[in-house]
């Protein structure tokens, strides 16, 4: 779905990751595989070091966390925030919605909206776009929109294909009315009959947590892994994005008006290094303006990585400088979506450590 | 040929290449196994392969990935 939005802007964003560093390296005994192997792939792929939450931290906690922050810093005032939207696949619970949870724990308006979203990795655009959208409505001023993702806690330390790019993060988005007329271009598509591809089997109605869905096993490709933990089919996700992605960015950057060369940056979901590579190849964009080092860094957070990967990259280039920029997002769903925008001028673009 | 099975066998040596055949659908060769396998090609060969042939039915055996290279001029 080809959409518009009008004089909209991300006015800060601030990123929350755990303090534990976990190295690739002392994790390759994990793996069922020879370590030369797995030592291949972490230079093609990108694999080094990820964050990961500690047990019993859920993503309320980091998004309290770095509200109060904002909070703390005179960033946000609570009477200004209208709305929240968390995008999330790792609620604290089946019920309540952890926005709920989170709009009580910082003490907020009664009026306050407050919406989660089941969305994975294309979760930062289609959170924006619901964001402008509540926008448009005259009583609505601020939005907080908050991404958050801690996969860890539901992958196996025994799968190869997940574990290493798994990274927890958080990350929260403040969203307002722009009074300098502007035009947001955004597409969002969705194939829900490849919905396997990506999937938790088990711990929804579905399928409901048991002793037999926790015993691991090894599908045939020498990963350990159980129904309660992510399950990711590589080789159709990689073609999905290889095949979706590129007409999608094309499509908008015809839709928009807009060159290829206009665009300052490309910052995309960060999946693993070969992948972004080749998506950047497939579209002739230079690598140094489709940054890929965020799953090196810190792992790949779902639909906190497009947040991670512009507060790491930009910085503080975000709170003077303004750069026109192309969101986006693919995964789970399976769902992929891209957006373009001029982002700059923030009151806060940073990273901090859970604590 | 014989450059690719050596290829192959470094990256899987527990197999025959010579005698193996549906490389995918036998799980002789993983997705993982078909990015080291494009990585390797890809400096062996001096080519950049396209993502979206990076699909199963050009690894399934070692003539499609023969065809592969030599569609990107590899000279194999």
């Amino acid at each position: 779905m080809n959409m518009n939005f009008h004089n909209k802007k991300i006015s800060g964003i601030l990123c929350v990751v755990p303090k534990k560093e976990s190295l690739f390296d002392d994790e390759i005994g994990n793996y069922n595989f020879p370590p030369e192997k797995s030592l291949r792939l972490k230079k093609i792929m990108g694999y080094d070091r990820h964050r990961i939450a500690e047990e019993g931290d859920c993503i309320s906690d980091y998004c309290v966390f770095g509200m109060e922050y904002l909070l703390g810093q005179g960033i946000v005032k609570k009477e200004d925030i209208d709305a929240i939207i968390l995008v999330t696949q790792t609620a604290d619970y089946l019920l309540p919605p952890t926005s709920n949870i989170i709009q009580g724990r910082l003490g907020l308006r009664e009026d306050v909206i407050c919406l989660d979203i089941n969305q994975g990795c294309a979760g930062y655009v289609v959170g924006l776009t619901q964001a402008f959208m509540l926008l448009e409505q005259e009583s609505i001023n601020k939005v907080i929109l908050l991404n958050a993702e801690f996969l860890s806690h539901r992958t196996s330390r025994k799968d190869r294909n997940s574990y290493p790019i798994i990274g927890d993060a958080a990350a929260i988005t403040i969203v307002e009315k722009d009074c300098i007329p502007n035009v947001i271009h955004a597409n969002v598509k969705m194939d829900g009959s490849q919905a396997e591809a990506l999937i938790i089997p088990a711990g929804g109605l579905r399928l409901p947590s048991t002793t037999e869905t926790a015993i691991m096993e090894d599908n045939g490709d020498g990963n350990l892994r159980s129904k309660d933990n992510l399950f990711m089919d590589g080789t159709g996700v990689f073609n999905f994005v290889q095949t979706k992605v590129p007409a999608l960015i094309e499509d908008l950057l015809v839709t928009s008006g807009s060159a290829k060369e206009e665009i300052d940056y490309y910052l995309f979901h960060q999946p693993n290094r070969f992948m972004l590579e080749k998506l950047a190849d497939q579209l002739r964009v230079p690598y140094a303006k489709m940054p890929a080092n965020i799953v090196e860094r810190f792992g790949n957070s779902s639909g906190a990585t497009i947040p991670v990967n512009t507060v790491y990259n930009l910085g503080e280039q975000l709170k003077n400088g303004s750069f026109k920029v192309c969101f986006c997002g693919f995964g789970t769903g399976l769902n992929w979506a891209a957006m373009l925008m001029t982002i700059g001028k923030m009151q806060v673009a940073e990273m901090i450590e859970y604590s | 040929m014989e450059e690719i099975i050596k290829i192959l066998t470094g990256i899987r040596p527990e197999f025959d290449f010579y005698q193996e055949s549906n490389f995918i659908e036998n799980g002789v060769l993983d997705s993982f196994d078909m990015v080291v396998l494009v990585s390797t090609l890809e400096e062996r060969y001096g080519i950049k392969i396209c993502g979206t042939d990076i699909i199963p039915e050009n690894f399934s055996d070692t003539d499609s990935i023969r065809r592969l290279v030599e569609r990107y001029g590899g000279n194999v």
